[in-house]
């Protein structure tokens, strides 16, 4: 697997073109995306906001390569990801998209350290490469002190921070967060969501968050409305206002 | 593949008592297969030795004599028999690869006591040969099982007319007193008439044989009986020798037991032969390892085509098929024990397996959406299969090795089938590593297929559907 590729500068993190996805239950077909085209800027912090069922996460799916639309084109850091092979899609997970998710999603087996340095295994970064990295990623959320303990003995605030570094540490192009605040109380989410605009902030990766708690979204650079499966809003620097939020806490 | 090791060993000892539960049926599995291959590799090692020990691993007769010579063993003798066996033993290739090559008379007729009152006669099946031959032949132990017997004193080269009888003959021809043999009833007293019928017959025939070839009974050795043996001689004639009978052997069959003679090669062919040219109707070759048998087989036919020795040669898994019997029934019996066991262990590792991808699904999508292939998600089940498997069967060869050696440490004792006397049993696992690491390879290999089917499930999730699930 080739090494990651340095920050994209130029073009859109994600390109999405008349991209609609149903899915069947039985004989019911539910359209949860309706012919979507918007473009995702590389460096931002970015968020698809709506409702539950509004379709985020199958958004989210999408730009991450979990899932396939049912039409359109998905482009992601340039590459038409519809074209690529379930391997050549997996590898291209694995060197360019990191995910946050709600539950954190830890393998459980594995401590604090060896949850981080996972990723990095999978691009074939060298051993000492891969040292240094993760245990710097760990300093960066705060956790050295809790390399050795496996995710069972680790808070809900701290799994997060496990999981944003895991996120981080192969230094992606796209970390995709979907509701990474919804299982945390408001003073940790706060703390998860300031942690992670100042690794964003520090590695100008581009995030892209699926949410609705409201402390979030207040950190956004770039926000997506979604309603019924179609976006219906996308607003830039002046946002906050316009939503009514306010500035960041 | 270090961190699937890892996340695999992990697993496995997180999910303790369901490992140890599959593990077990493994190792229950090893256990049964180890503790009865080491058994039946003990018997199928005694059975060897006892029959490499009276038979030999080849025996030379006379073309035809092996389909034919049961009739009329005299009509199948091997003339310049000595010439034969010079020729095997000067062989270069043969040489180094035998132990014992010596010659034998096979011969029927009749034996009869009419010593001291008693009047019986029965049919008996002979084998003539050298006793000093037979001292070593009876000490192979290849094997290394501790059968190797000591020289039999009862038989000797110096004494021809020293023999042995099957502890049913010594019975019937009422041989349990003079030999003072136990667990031996004499014979129910006859009336006067059937007295009189049985020594009108056969009886009086081979008397009147005795007498007029000079055997008196007169000539035993001092405290021992003599019978009298009748046969025909090759060249149709009767003929009649007295054998001092030293001992009694109880033999495996009861037809055998009833008929069997041992007795000196020289006399065996002075019965059959008379004064005519003293043959033998068999050249029992004994082998130092029996892994040489097919290839002395092959030299020895090559040697006899070269010769143009009208000769053929004969395995004793061909002379005592009993042997080879034995051998397929428990090799049957190990096969179905290894099928049982397989099957268990099979389901036994697919309900964990599949309970394993269902209790860590989320996980799955976790590790498939950071970039990990399918290939690497069914590797990672395979591997925790396949160490659940070994844990297994390392544990119960582990189990298998320390009960074999208290078993043969325990001085159980037992009779084999074929076998007239109890010897110790013993579990041939040590001495088995063939055994150990098919059994052991074998269960790994089982635990393994078995979670492929958990582990293909696994990877041909939908990466969504797998994240979704709680």
């Amino acid at each position: 697997m080739p090494p990651n590729p340095p920050p994209r500068t130029q073009g859109s993190a994600v390109a999405l073109r008349h991209v609609a996805k149903t899915y069947r239950t039985g004989t019911v077909e539910v359209a949860a995306l309706k012919d979507i085209s918007v473009d995702i800027p590389f460096h931002r912090f970015s968020m698809v906001i709506g409702a539950s069922g509004s379709g985020k996460t199958t958004l989210l799916n999408l730009i991450g390569c979990i899932d396939a639309p049912s039409s359109g084109e998905v482009a992601v850091c340039g590459e038409d990801v519809g074209k690529l092979r379930d391997n050549a899609l997996s590898d291209f997970r694995a060197r360019n998209i990191g995910f946050i998710f709600q539950s954190f999603s830890l393998v459980p087996v594995l401590s604090a350290y060896e949850n981080v340095e996972y990723p990095l295994l999978l691009v074939g970064t060298p051993a000492a490469e891969r040292r240094e990295r993760t245990q710097v990623m760990l300093e960066a959320v705060g956790l050295s002190g809790q390399a050795k303990q496996r995710p069972n003995e680790l808070s809900g605030g701290q799994k997060q921070r496990v999981a944003i570094a895991r996120a981080l540490v192969k230094r992606p192009q796209i970390v995709l967060a979907d509701e990474p605040t919804a299982n945390l109380d408001s003073a940790t989410g706060l703390a998860i969501i300031e942690l992670m605009r100042r690794v964003q902030a520090e590695s100008r990766t581009t995030f892209i968050f699926a949410t609705h708690d409201p402390q979030l979204i207040s950190h956004a650079d770039e926000i997506f409305a979604i309603r019924d499966g179609m976006v219906i809003e996308h607003r830039g620097e002046d946002h906050r206002a316009a939503l009514g939020i306010g500035a960041a806490q | 593949m270090t961190l699937l090791f890892k996340i695999a060993l992990r697993n496995i000892l997180r999910n303790q008592r369901r490992s140890l539960m599959t593990g077990s049926a493994v190792g229950a599995g090893a256990l049964a297969m180890l503790l009865f291959g080491g058994f039946a590799a003990y018997i199928f090692a005694g059975l060897e030795t006892g029959n490499v020990q009276q038979l030999g691993h080849l025996t030379v007769f006379r073309n035809g004599y092996f389909l034919f010579g049961g009739g009329n063993p005299a009509a199948y003798g091997i003339d310049r028999y000595q010439e034969a066996i010079n020729l095997i033993r000067s062989d270069p290739t043969l040489a180094p690869m035998i132990n014992v090559i010596t010659p034998t008379q096979s011969l029927t007729g009749i034996a009869g006591n009419f010593s001291a009152g008693v009047d019986a006669s029965k049919t008996f099946l002979g084998i003539g040969l050298i006793p000093s031959d037979r001292d070593r032949m009876r000490q192979w132990d290849a094997f290394g099982i501790g059968a190797g017997r000591s020289a039999d004193a009862r038989l000797s080269d110096q004494d021809e007319t020293l023999g042995l009888v099957g502890f049913g003959l010594a019975r019937i021809l009422g041989l349990c007193a003079p030999l003072r043999l136990s667990d031996c009833p004499p014979a129910p007293s006859t009336s006067p008439d059937e007295a009189a019928t049985a020594s009108s017959g056969v009886n009086q025939e081979v008397v009147g044989l005795a007498a007029a070839e000079g055997l008196g009974q007169s000539d035993g050795k001092p405290g021992l009986p003599q019978i009298a043996l009748l046969s025909a001689t090759a060249g149709g004639a009767p003929n009649v020798v007295n054998l001092t009978v030293s001992g009694a052997e109880r033999q495996g069959a009861k037809e055998l037991d009833d008929n069997y003679v041992v007795m000196n090669l020289a006399l065996a062919q002075q019965l059959v032969y008379g004064r005519g040219e003293h043959k033998v109707t068999g050249i029992v070759i004994q082998l130092h390892r029996s892994q040489d048998m097919a290839a002395a087989r092959t030299r020895l036919i090559a040697l006899f085509k070269q010769h143009a020795l009208d000769l053929d040669v004969r395995d004793f898994k061909e002379l005592a098929p009993f042997y080879g019997q034995v051998v397929a029934l428990f090799s049957g019996i190990f096969l179905f024990i290894a099928l049982v066991m397989g099957v268990i262990v099979l389901f036994a590792v697919i309900n964990t397996m599949t309970m394993n991808v269902m209790e860590r699904t989320n996980e799955i999508g976790t590790v498939r959406a950071m970039g990990v292939r399918r290939g690497g998600v069914r590797m990672q089940f395979i591997l925790e299969g396949a160490a659940i498997g070994a844990a297994g069967a390392t544990l119960g060869t582990v189990l298998a090795l320390v009960i074999a050696r208290l078993v043969n440490g325990a001085g159980i004792q037992w009779v084999p089938p074929g076998n007239s006397s109890a010897v110790p049993l013993h579990l041939d696992v040590f001495g088995s590593p063939a055994l150990v690491i098919g059994a052991w390879a074998g269960l790994v290999l089982v635990a393994t297929v078995a979670a492929l089917v958990p582990a293909n499930r696994a990877a041909k999730l939908s990466v969504v559907d797998a994240l979704r699930h709680v």
